[in-house]
């Protein structure tokens, strides 16, 4: 860290200076923006205010006798030890505040769990580290990453507004209408949550669970992953963009046509033939923005944790041209590597394959192609 | 002051910490007997069901919704026929899901259940299903793989949505899970 | 309550001088010998622990990563959880136990005194595999305390061999301490010491050592469970080969909420025990007393998945462990209101002892509001796994168990030692640590109402303001620890000589005794009226 950032920090700790450099705080659970989320936020401050009452008498009564019930002021300590009528009062009465309490609670959580009758159902897919979000009544389905760029995390570019809370794509709903969702993981427990929503479901690997919400007002929504899922938990954002119905109609029939494009286009893709210096300007991009977290920039990987490609067998022997291919487009199962077949499209796949059997020395002279990773998609071997 | 013997209360006490370990372990299966029950984790019966609670209600429609997932890492293509079904509860249906194996070569596959809501998992009655055994597929083979299943009859109300969602794994190198057979 | 003692003292039984040296501390089987032992080394694990914790904090103070990797952000919240609770809380309540049961019971020593020994040396060797295991290719644990399956399972390096070895120890340890425990309550009270006249802290680490053997062996068979499905091809938690991630948590947290409780209960006891002494008054309702921490003890097996809220469970299971939850807060209420009713028109004074105490009450109580806005399920909703529930967890285990463990320090050095502390650096120490715990816990509720999730070593720049205050109040928590460490040094050094009774007020089989008292103490069991 240098001087200037340490001073600056230290800046930033003086009262009000902070909203030159950041927003504003809300020091308040929000109320969000739909009809559950107002009702949560309600029972938070009922419970809140009850304990503030709570907390009024019992530390009054005993800031009063630590005042008065003073050696210093010459008291003869009482001797009483023990009221069996006192003991049942603050029993009881906690009791009765208690049951007060849970009524609301009880009520506001089956009006949460009710999941019935959704107009629009989302499958969320957890996976380290970000989120898939496929429509279930419509054909759109696409992945939802960080965007904020990693030279704002290394402090080598000026944070913007929505740090850290910023994704490529986000998810679109409709408002007004009831929108479900699944959740559900492609490797360890992840967490969806919009606080604007009040929704928090955790997604557990190989099993479905619901959640749902009905956002009135349009607008963008932003949360966080919610429960601990490896290196990146704390960069793996929710985006949730709440559109009129006709905005989202628009939209998701615009999304349908790009996706069946993109499709229809992948099949010419398969055909086109890349030159080296492209495919390793186009590789060494994806590169950066799919495989350099884990792998590395170098290529050295991280030891123990994430393999080197540099210098590796894999990268660097013939024979390993295949295994390479594969396990790029199909992962590893068990460990955080996972299928970018489903993420990236021919060209990216084959450029990005290219560059590492030849960057950082590795000079294999390798050059894959499209069609090379169609045929293995496909099954054929070379 | 005469010794006092402490071996007795040792032993209690020492055998206590024996079965409270044994009681750790006994969560296993106790939570999978709860979850058979309660159905709160939405795992269906691993067991085929019998015909005869499969009496059609006329006077309900249940919606079915079927999802497909193959596991990160597993290549093969799976997806369902329909994606959608209304059903009487009651009422026999049969489903496909297709499974293609992309590869180069044979691997086995094992589809894992869940449903949604989990309290409609214990009125999802399946009489024939794929997740009952692991599925083999040589390198660029194809399979249509059967669902058979009504809803229970007995379903809460408040239900009118079944979620069903296979993840499919492959166990190719796992020892095989124990097939399911006929129920008496 | 009143006791005398028999007309012999102590000292009437010469053993010889124990051996000098190293040797010395390594084969003592004296409950006086080991309870130095287990608090000194709480005390180091304390600093080891609050180093990570300064280490989260460093990076915290500012949006951005500047210090470390995530990865390794990860080992240091992982590792600084463990050591807290199983290095620094429980072997600290362990020492206290070991030093006071015996003497408050009128006992000469622990029921099983090699047994004693051997709980104690397993500890280091624990906590060292443990803290070796930062430095292994990969790293440590990076798994959170909680090391839930699949992360810890499929999803982590081979640390986590090195990680269920050493939790299977310190289990080991625990479950031997609290047999010890029970055997000694049982079989070594003084003739007349009898159920309903024993000290509040003897009554609370009874409950607490049945607690103990009903839950460290659970910890020990899911900790067993994570060891074999990552390395001997189970699948408890494996969707895969037919088990249930979700599984893994049920048994986890029918330890993890026991294992809280136990973390809580012997400071109640300290409280107990040193409320009356300064209030000059008898404790109020000692029978509701016993009562109540029984009451939670059993309730405390009822409420576990109030830590799983979000998994998907269905309504009724989430009504049901809500219900059991706030139910939690009635005898926990009661025991806040009996120690309010003891000072009650008593005659107080407010030494330092007595000062953390009064802190005790009012910011564990702090720290129970919290918990029981996190008890209701909707809301738990927005609280769950962010900085709320971190605010929750620090309030009733630092100003709670930490504080009570400190009070208790306070309160018996001078029996211990034979000396009083610098009254001067106590006070420091006292306004320091009051002030800088709170700006280090309070404004966390805020951050996490606000919408910041806990584990992350990055965040949105709207916590920036309070993520720098909290860890400025961190660091200065962490400072004023010091001080506590130089009033501890000088105090076993020498100072002014203390009284058999020390406190004016305070009352127990304990303080009859010499300070330093005997190295074998009642060897002639004392006559209780």
């Amino acid at each position: 860290m240098t001087d200037t950032m340490f001073y600056r920090g230290l800046l930033l700790t003086l009262p009000g200076v902070g909203q030159v450099f950041g927003a504003e705080m809300p020091l308040n659970m929000t109320q969000g923006v739909t009809e559950i989320s107002q009702q949560v936020y309600d029972l938070h401050m009922t419970i809140f205010y009850i304990c503030c009452v709570i907390g009024l008498v019992v530390f009054g009564a005993m800031f009063w006798s630590i005042i008065h019930h003073r050696k210093a002021k010459g008291v003869q300590p009482a001797q009483f030890h023990e009221s069996t009528r006192v003991e049942l009062l603050w029993t009881a009465i906690p009791v009765v505040i208690l049951i007060g309490m849970a009524i609301p609670a009880t009520k506001t959580l089956l009006a949460m769990e009710d999941t019935t009758k959704a107009d629009v159902t989302i499958l969320i897919t957890g996976s380290q580290w970000k989120w898939h979000y496929k429509y279930l009544e419509y054909p759109v389905e696409f992945y939802s990453l960080l965007a904020t760029p990693a030279k704002q995390i290394s402090n080598k570019l000026p944070k913007t507004e929505n740090y850290l809370l910023e994704v490529d794509r986000p998810l679109v709903i409709p408002t007004g209408k009831k929108v479900r969702f699944l959740t559900t993981s492609d490797d360890v427990i992840h967490s969806w949550w919009v606080p604007a929503f009040a929704v928090k479901k955790d997604a557990n690997p190989g099993f479905i669970n619901e959640s749902w919400a009905k956002v009135e007002q349009p607008g963008i929504y932003r949360g966080q992953c919610a429960e601990l899922c490896g290196k990146d938990h704390g960069f793996m954002p929710v985006v949730v963009v709440a559109k009129t119905p006709e905005q989202f109609d628009s939209w998701i029939a615009e999304q349908a046509e790009q996706q069946a494009k993109a499709k229809a286009a992948e099949q010419a893709i398969a055909a086109l033939q890349m030159s080296m210096d492209e495919a390793m300007s186009l590789g060494q991009q994806v590169y950066q923005g799919y495989c350099a977290a884990c792998h590395q920039p170098s290529g050295e990987g991280l030891k123990g944790v994430f393999p080197a490609l540099k210098g590796s067998k894999m990268s660097i022997e013939p024979a390993g041209r295949q295994a390479h291919i594969d396990i790029v487009l199909n992962g590893k199962a068990g460990t955080a590597m996972q299928a970018f077949g489903k993420q990236l499209g021919l060209k990216e796949l084959a450029a990005v394959i290219t560059y590492e059997r030849n960057a950082w020395g590795n000079s294999t002279g390798d050059l894959v192609q499209a069609a090379d990773i169609q045929a293995a998609k496909n099954g054929q071997k070379e | 002051m005469a010794s006092t013997n402490h071996r007795p209360l040792l032993i209690r006490l020492l055998f206590s910490v024996i079965v409270m370990f044994g009681f750790g372990f006994a969560l296993v299966p106790l939570y999978d007997v709860f979850c058979e029950i309660t159905g709160i984790n939405g795992k269906t019966r691993n067991e085929v069901a019998g015909i005869e609670r499969a009496v059609p209600d006329k006077q309900r429609t249940i919606t079915v919704q079927f999802l497909a997932r193959p596991d990160k890492g597993m290549p093969w293509v799976f997806e369902p026929e329909v994606t959608r079904l209304e059903v009487h509860p009651g009422q026999i249906s049969l489903v496909h899901y297709q499974a293609q194996n992309p590869t180069g070569s044979a691997m086995v596959a094992q589809a894992v259940p869940s449903v949604s809501p989990g309290t409609a998992a214990l009125y999802f009655n399946k009489m024939e299903c794929f997740c009952f055994n692991q599925q083999r597929l040589d390198g660029g083979a194809a399979l249509a793989m059967p669902l058979q299943f009504y809803v229970d009859p007995a379903l809460p109300a408040d239900i009118e949505l079944i979620t069903l969602a296979y993840t499919l794994y492959d166990v190719t190198q796992r020892d095989p899970i124990q097939p399911v057979t006929q129920t008496e | 309550m009143s006791i005398v003692t028999s007309g012999h003292h102590a000292d009437e039984h010469h053993h010889s001088a124990p051996p000098a040296g190293f040797k010395r501390w390594l084969y003592t089987t004296n409950h006086k010998d080991i309870g130095t032992m287990y608090l000194l080394f709480a005390l180091a694990m304390f600093f080891i622990g609050g180093a990570m914790a300064m280490v989260i904090r460093a990076e915290l103070f500012q949006p951005g990563l500047q210090l470390v990797d995530p990865n390794f952000f990860n080992q240091m919240t992982t590792v600084h959880g463990l050591i807290m609770v199983f290095g620094a809380v429980m072997p600290a309540f362990t020492g206290l136990a070991n030093w006071l049961i015996p003497m408050m019971i009128g006992a000469p020593d622990m029921a099983l005194p090699r047994m004693n020994n051997w709980s104690f040396w397993i500890l280091p060797f624990a906590f060292s595999i443990l803290l070796m295991s930062l430095f292994m290719e990969g790293g440590g644990p990076a798994f959170g305390w909680t090391f839930y399956a699949p992360l810890s399972t499929t999803y982590s390096n081979d640390s986590t061999a090195l990680f269920v070895f050493s939790v299977h120890i310190m289990g080991i340890s625990s479950i031997m301490g609290a047999i010890n425990v029970i055997v000694t309550i049982f079989n070594m009270r003084a003739p007349g010491m009898k159920w309903m006249k024993m000290p509040l802290f003897v009554w609370t680490w009874l409950i607490t050592a049945f607690l103990l053997i009903a839950v460290m062996p659970v910890l020990a068979g899911v900790v067993t469970m994570v060891l074999t499905d990552k390395y001997f091809g189970t699948s408890f938690f494996d969707a895969a080969g037919g088990g249930d991630p979700v599984l893994f948590q049920h048994i986890f947290w029918f330890f993890g909420h026991p294992e809280v409780y136990i973390m809580i209960l012997p400071a109640f006891g300290i409280i107990s025990s040193i409320v009356p002494t300064f209030a000059r008054k008898p404790l109020f309702g000692y029978a509701s007393m016993v009562y109540a921490t029984s009451s939670i003890a059993l309730l405390s097996f009822l409420v576990w998945a109030h830590h799983m809220f979000t998994t998907g469970m269905p309504v009724f299971a989430e009504l049901f462990f809500m219900y059991c939850t706030m139910l939690i807060a009635v005898p926990t209420g009661v025991k806040v209101f009996n120690w309010v009713a003891t000072m009650w028109r008593g005659a107080m004074t407010f030494e330092i002892p007595m000062m953390f105490a009064i802190a005790f009450i009012v910011l564990f109580t702090i720290g129970g509001f919290s918990g029981l806005m996190l008890a209701i399920t909707p809301a738990d909703f927005q609280y769950h796994d962010t900085y709320f529930v971190v605010a929750h967890f620090h309030y009733v285990l630092v100003t709670g168990a930490v504080f009570s463990i400190i009070a208790a320090a306070y309160y018996w050095l001078p029996k211990w030692t034979g000396y009083m502390y610098n009254e001067t650096l106590a006070r420091w120490h006292f306004w320091c640590s009051l002030i800088s715990v709170n700006v280090l816990f309070f404004p966390m509720h805020f951050v996490g109402l606000a919408g910041m999730p806990r584990r992350i070593p990055d965040y949105a720049l709207q916590f920036a303001d309070f993520n720098a205050l909290i860890s400025i109040g961190g660091f200065a928590f962490g400072l004023s620890q010091l001080l506590f460490l130089l009033v501890v040094y000088k105090c076993v050094q020498g100072g002014e000589k203390a009284s058999a009774q020390v406190w004016e007020g305070a009352e127990g089989l304990e303080w009859q005794l010499s300070s330093p008292p005997p190295y074998h103490s009642f060897t002639t069991p004392p006559e209780v009226k």
